[in-house]
């Protein structure tokens, strides 16, 4: 769904340019004329959110890798060194740090809109793969990240994590050893773990950009779900969508601010700031908020292989939605049923959040054990099933039309416009 | 909403009956203290820190290091607010090793503005041997301990912003200690009863007593008193950047406001006719639609 490429340049030099290098006319073409529908509501900022984070992340990370030392001895005092002597280092580490959090934050939210509008189904399916694939990077990325500043949860999360390769039969033992780069968490894990960590946002990076030409090929989805026919459907790109995710932008930086500034380790763990200490064991071993349901996953089945393996199939089945929903009808507005289903595996994903904090002992690991089978029975069984007994809601014609009819009368009637020969 | 609601209501369950179990053998809740540093406006109170200075030195300086923490910091902006003069002659008071000398030998000669407050231990293993177990360093301690919020208060804390776990926590630490421990406890050797250390069993021996650090500026000469000023000059040594912080923090977020304000108001400008007059709008370059 591309607009003609109409960019004519009046400036000479931009003119040269333009038969050289067309980037003038890109951008053009894909952020100032692009047809973007005109019924987006704010859960559909949270694209241009994530691409600003990553900014942030990137831009903040390179300057604390300046005064970061990769290094066991070292590396908890030279973050230490940041916070006090670098100046507004303090600044950097927190946007950083709870930069990690927003980021997740809004990919959770991005991710649930997807969801929820059916934005994931034909034609969408590599643009919805490529996002998982996205996820996977943060999830690994964050990880590494939580490592560097090799404090008691750092270094024993990635004791935790790495362990989780030896469930593998044969090779695991072989493949930790590998991932270590001796026979325990150490120096050459951190300093890996740092390399990893400064390369794989530019993969992030390189990934978005896959994201976004997929999306600009098949155009966004809306909460109608249903495709735009012509442009009473659309508006420009710039400047509606521009300001709209600019406002919401802002918006979503208060929220960060007021953790950078006011709560800057309301998402940490006191443990963290206890040097690293092979010797001692920290009572709970928790991960960052953002893994909780993952990790409440892996601890729900009582084998360690298994374990594993659902950890690993709950991201990986993602990938797969496209083809288990089954139904046609794309947004949930049309889909009462589906709705329950929807919010139920919300609320699901949030109570396995929230296990996962808890020790796994009693009660916690029974909702556990049940919320995990709700997780996959909601993609294996729910969803296939759902698009074929569900009866749908009559969809609208067109989205101008499901615009016109909801909440008041629109000032003048528009005008029937002429169909538009395509 | 049927299933939803099922499931709510199961969790819900759970939060209730699991921390009823979890209660036998559980430490006491720190009480919350009103901190000065506390809140989007928060500042230290430099009479407070210089206190707690002061009774780090003549009690925890001992066995507790602050390596972290440079003498110049003591003269910086968001400190004690001792001068450059006073800091310096603080440091003159420790003794750091020099640079070798022409023979090649290290000798001690006294700190200076720019050196950081030595350790009381060369080693962990000379501390061990001496106390049994090894004194923390006390530079970030009081973001270093915490104790556990629970559901639903870490969700109001998010909104009245409270960061005070550590130093509540050390607070009321050095108060918890019990002569004796109740019936049925029995402590590791040489451990003292703590009712709200994790465990109970710490091997700090009661380190307040009354009278014990003489105050100059008629603050009260109690354990309660001396708890406090010295758990708030640990909140600066962790979080020395604290009070620019949370100034930057208020302008930054006003900053935003008035600006998330403007953006709204521009956003409703440019949508109007989109809203109201899509026949107005500026015809665009014709676009081709995939046929669904």
């Amino acid at each position: 769904m591309s607009g003609h490429l109409t960019y004519q340049p009046q400036n000479a030099f931009m003119q040269w340019m333009e038969r050289r290098l067309p980037i003038a006319g890109l951008v053009y073409s894909s952020f100032v004329v692009y047809p973007t529908p005109r019924n987006l509501n704010y859960w559909w900022t949270f694209g241009g959110i994530l691409s600003f984070m990553l900014g942030v992340q990137i831009i903040t990370g390179v300057v604390l890798a300046m005064h970061y030392t990769a290094n066991v001895d070292l590396a908890f005092n030279s973050v230490e060194q940041i916070m006090r002597d670098v100046n507004y280092g303090w600044l950097l580490r927190y946007l950083h740090a709870n930069g990690a959090s927003m980021f997740f934050l809004a990919a959770y939210i991005h991710m649930f809109r997807g969801m929820y509008y059916g934005s994931y189904k034909e034609p969408r399916e590599v643009l919805w793969i490529l996002g998982v694939i996205l996820l996977l990077l943060m999830i690994m990325t964050g990880f590494m990240g939580y490592v560097l500043p090799w404090g008691q949860m750092s270094f024993w999360a990635a004791t935790v994590i790495t362990n989780l390769f030896s469930a593998i039969p044969l090779v695991g033992e072989s493949i930790v050893t590998w991932l270590w780069g001796g026979f325990s968490v150490g120096n050459p894990t951190l300093k890996r773990f740092y390399s990893l960590h400064y390369l794989l946002p530019f993969v992030i990076a390189g990934v978005v950009v896959l994201h976004v030409w997929a999306l600009h090929m098949v155009g966004q989805n809306n909460p109608t779900g249903i495709e735009p026919k012509t442009d009473r459907d659309t508006v420009a790109f710039t400047p509606y969508a521009t300001i709209k995710d600019g406002f919401f932008m802002v918006v979503f930086c208060i929220l960060f601010a007021w953790f950078v500034f006011y709560i800057p380790n309301f998402l940490g763990h006191p443990d963290n700031y206890i040097p690293a200490n092979p010797a001692v064991t920290p009572t709970h071993i928790v991960p960052e908020w953002y893994y909780l349901p993952f990790y409440a996953i892996l601890r729900a089945i009582p084998n360690k292989l298994l374990g594993v393996i659902a950890l690993g199939a709950s991201i990986v089945i993602l990938a797969f939605l496209p083809w288990l929903d089954t139904s046609k009808v794309r947004s949930a507005r049309y889909r009462p049923l589906y709705r329950q289903f929807f919010w139920t595996f919300v609320i699901v994903c949030i109570g396995l959040g929230w296990l996962g904090s808890k020790p796994p002992e009693g009660n916690y690991v029974l909702f556990a054990r049940i919320f995990t089978v709700y997780y996959f029975a909601y993609f294996l069984v729910i969803l296939p099933l759902l698009g074929k007994i569900e009866k749908t809601k009559p969809l609208p014609n067109s989205i101008a039309e499901s615009v016109l009819l909801e909440g008041k009368p629109i000032g003048a009637p528009a005008p029937p416009p002429p169909l538009a020969k395509a | 909403m049927v299933i939803a609601r099922t499931l709510a209501l199961a969790a819900a369950l759970a939060a209730f009956t699991a921390p009823a179990r979890a209660q036998e053998h559980d430490t006491a809740t720190p009480p919350m203290n009103k901190w000065s540093f506390a809140g989007p406006f928060g500042k230290y109170d430099r009479g407070q820190l210089q206190r707690g200075f002061k009774v780090y030195r003549e009690v925890c300086q001992v066995c507790h290091g602050l390596k972290l923490v440079a003498f110049r910091t003591l003269a910086e902006p968001g400190g004690p607010g001792f001068t450059t003069a006073q800091a310096a002659a603080i440091a003159a008071e420790y003794q750091v090793p020099a640079e070798p000398d022409d023979q090649g030998e290290v000798k001690p000669r006294p700190a200076r503005l720019a050196d950081y407050f030595p350790p009381p231990f060369p080693n962990e293993q000379a501390a061990r041997a001496r106390y049994n177990a090894v004194p923390p360093d006390l530079s970030v301690i009081a973001k270093a301990r915490g104790y556990e919020r629970g559901f639903p208060r870490w969700v109001g804390d998010m909104f009245t912003q409270y960061q005070e776990q550590g130093v509540d926590y050390i607070t009321a630490l050095l108060q918890g200690y019990q002569d004796s421990p109740p019936a049925g406890v029995t402590l590791p050797p040489g451990n003292f009863y703590n009712k709200y250390f994790p465990g109970h069993g710490i091997a700090m021996p009661p380190p307040l007593t009354d009278q014990r650090v003489e105050y100059t500026d008629g603050a009260p000469m109690t354990v309660e008193q001396y708890a406090k000023d010295i758990s708030a000059f640990l909140m600066w040594t962790a979080e020395p950047h604290l009070e620019a912080r949370k100034r930057i923090g208020m302008q930054v977020v006003i900053f935003l406001i008035v600006l998330s304000g403007l953006l709204y108001f521009t956003k409703k400008k440019v949508w109007h006719e989109v809203k109201l007059h899509p026949e107005k709008l500026t015809p665009r370059p014709p676009t081709e639609y995939p046929r669904t």
